[in-house]
């Protein structure tokens, strides 16, 4: 076991690290499925912008003011994402909310595409983050140990927020029982809106950590990204936040350790997470921590 | 392809009209192939034509599941990669392996349909047999992928479906990339060579924008005979409401896998058909994105209409190979805009899309099909002008 781990410790060390940046994702997938029923496929793609929007900030302006500018940006975006096209077809068949995320994804891939030219963007190297640091016998770099520490943190910050405050309390009702819960007195709106916000201040997080351990942002650099926290909240069990970040971390650690398997085995470490995504929804559709749910006929 | 209740004297002049316009269309598509000189006006038309009539038909196998059938699949990237590689494989000509497959030592089939029929039928009989033997093939091979997938795949629902559609399609897109498969597939390098459409001849005339045509319209022509048989009506009543079609004693399963079968034999048909187009293909394309276009496609001619998802799919063809070009060439009429450079097209494009799918989400004909009865009809009533007609199904 020792020798597997010595063997395998920059792999498992990067795993941790994606894991965690996963779960940053996972969580905005999970809490918008709880409350909306929806698959926000547009998610992977804030998650890319927050990346370009950090490419664009950095070479106007120093550091300090552009990581917060950034998470403010994204913020907003998804706030506007929501209220542009989610919002008019809250009573339309689930599946046009579905095909209006893909146009949103559509979009934005287009729009980064146009505003980047088609040329990879170089991100900026975030000082002390990017810092090499020894651990064993593996160098990494500092992102990858502050990754696991920040998620977790954040994590227990964000239960913390949905088990004590109002609004949480309110979250948790709308993702029990829509209906009942305007009926109660709740502003859907708002805690819907309050979703996306978290969702997306996490994923502009998550995004600062993930571009850090890559050279460059490309258009398409968040969709992979995006469906893997989306099986990683799938496994977890869609709707529960530590189920997530569980099945992010379980996500990262195999990939990785399959990358380090050979060459010829790197291009399964894409796939592997959809295979898992099916044992799941064959095996137990609720994931690991979901609530069973009844099925009305 | 209309049918209609009763036999009503526009229903008639309706399928008159329908065939001299379909022959009009392939005298004129002859005219492009043989006759008319090539200048720039056709350098643009010929591709969105081909490209057009190909997408239709990927867009009408897909609607058969979305629209039709009420699945909700995200997988017809991975089938149109099933189908591309099964026809371009055996097709590269014999000699022409050791230059494609350079990493694998020539590749481990070492032979070409069309080739060896050549050799029997002559060199066009031989190309066009073989390709239409291929295509069959390839439809097929996608029918044996989606009949696997769909065991586990159809039992889950709406958008679980979906995702795990999307996750089999990535799959597929990782196992046909693999080195260990190297010797069939070419691993992640592209291949090439293969029979395309200017290899399509009939004695000296050229066919190369006629046959995706042909082969489109007898697909989706199969596809509307599908939908209007008594199988048709089955996948109508389980989009509708699951559980009254299950009252009413049609198996759910066996409706949705074949629905799911014959859609994914049409997917690789026209994945053989994308092959033949581009000339040349590589796993890596087929991503998730390519799915999202097709489906935006559907959404924009209207969700379960078949004429609609084909007048989309040559509209969409035509903005975004040509009629907008303009948008990314920096200059409008002369007039230098600063704003229009590439990629311009692409996101207006997209928030075209956007409105569509917001204001206007029944699309161009919702759920109603394109008929020159129906037309006529109208036309009647209403007496007055301007109604287009030149849907192809």
């Amino acid at each position: 076991m020792s020798a597997f781990i010595q063997a395998n410790l920059p792999y498992l060390l990067s795993g941790i690290s994606v894991g965690g940046q996963y779960a940053l994702i996972a969580i905005g997938y999970t809490m918008v499925y709880g409350i909306l029923r929806l698959i926000n496929f547009a998610h992977g793609d804030v998650f890319m912008v927050a990346g370009l929007v950090m490419v664009y900030l950095t070479t106007a302006m120093p550091m300090y003011i552009s990581i917060p500018l950034t998470i403010i940006i994204t913020v907003l975006l998804g706030f506007t994402i929501e209220r542009v096209a989610y919002k008019p077809l809250r009573s339309a068949p689930r599946m046009s909310v579905m095909i209006s995320a893909i146009g949103v994804t559509y979009l934005l891939q287009n729009c980064a595409l146009y505003f980047t030219g088609g040329l990879a963007q170089i991100y900026p190297t975030i000082p002390w983050l990017s810092d090499s640091v020894t651990i064993g016998s593996a160098t990494t770099k500092m992102v990858t140990v502050v990754t696991p520490i920040l998620t977790v943190v954040l994590v227990f910050a964000l239960v913390l927020f949905i088990q004590k405050t109002k609004i949480g309390m309110a979250m948790r009702a709308v993702s029990r029982d829509f209906e009942t819960s305007q009926l109660m007195g709740i502003k859907i709106n708002s805690v819907i809106s309050m979703t996306f916000v978290i969702g997306c201040g996490l994923a502009a997080i998550g995004s600062l950590l993930y571009f850090t351990n890559y050279p460059s942002v490309i258009p398409t650099s968040g969709s992979m990204p995006g469906l893997k926290a989306f099986v990683a909240a799938v496994f977890g069990g869609i709707g529960s936040i530590p189920g997530a970040v569980i099945g992010a971390f379980v996500i990262g650690i195999c990939e990785n350790i399959i990358k380090g398997l050979g060459s010829s085995w790197t291009i399964f470490s894409d796939a592997f997470t959809f295979v898992l995504l099916i044992i799941v929804l064959l095996v137990k559709p609720t994931g690991i921590f979901g609530e069973k749910a009844t099925d009305k006929v | 392809m209309e049918k209609t209740l009763q036999k009503s004297p526009e229903s008639k002049a309706g399928k008159l009209i329908a065939v001299v316009l379909i022959a009009a269309l392939y005298i004129f598509l002859y005219l492009l192939d043989n006759v008319l000189p090539p200048n720039s006006f056709t350098l643009m038309l010929i591709p969105v034509l081909k490209k057009g009539a190909i997408y239709s038909l990927i867009c009408v196998s897909m609607n058969l599941l979305n629209g039709f059938t009420g699945l909700f699949s995200l997988g017809q990237a991975g089938f149109l990669l099933v189908g591309a590689y099964a026809y371009s494989i055996f097709t590269i000509p014999a000699d022409q392996h050791d230059a494609v497959y350079q990493y694998f030592e020539g590749g481990a089939i070492r032979f070409s349909v069309p080739e060896a029929l050549g050799r029997v039928l002559g060199e066009n009989a031989g190309n066009i047999l073989g390709a239409i033997l291929c295509i069959i093939f390839a439809g097929l091979v996608a029918a044996a992928f989606a009949a696997l997938i769909g065991i586990p795949v159809l039992r889950l629902k709406s958008d679980y479906l979906a995702i795990a559609t999307l996750g089999f399609a990535e799959i597929i897109r990782a196992i046909f990339q693999w080195n260990g498969l190297g010797p069939v597939t070419n691993g992640s390098n592209m291949l090439r060579k293969y029979t395309d459409f200017s290899d399509i001849q009939i004695g000296s005339v050229k066919l190369a924008t006629a046959f995706p045509f042909l082969i489109s319209m007898i697909c989706i022509a199969i596809i509307v005979l599908l939908i209007h048989s008594s199988y048709g009506r089955a996948f109508k009543a389980v989009r509708d409401d699951e559980v009254a079609a299950e009252a009413m004693g049609i198996s759910l399963f066996k409706h949705k896998m074949l629905s799911f079968v014959i859609s994914s034999f049409f997917a690789g048909v026209g994945g053989a058909l994308l092959a033949m187009y581009q000339t040349t293909i590589q796993a890596n394309a087929f991503k998730s994105a390519m799915t999202y276009e097709i489906l935006l496609i559907v959404v924009i001619g209207g969700i379960g209409s078949v004429s609609g998802s084909c007048i989309a799919s040559f509209l969409y063809i035509a903005c975004n190979e040509w009629w907008l070009r303009f948008l990314d060439s920096g200059s409008f009429f002369g007039i230098s805009v600063p704003f229009f450079r590439d990629g311009f097209r692409k996101v207006v494009f997209s928030v075209l899309i956007m409105v569509i799918v917001l204001f206007f989400s029944r699309g161009i004909m919702g759920d109603k099909e394109l008929s020159f009865a129906g037309l006529m009809r109208k036309h009647k009533k209403k007496a007055t002008g301007g109604v287009e007609g030149g849907g192809q199904a």
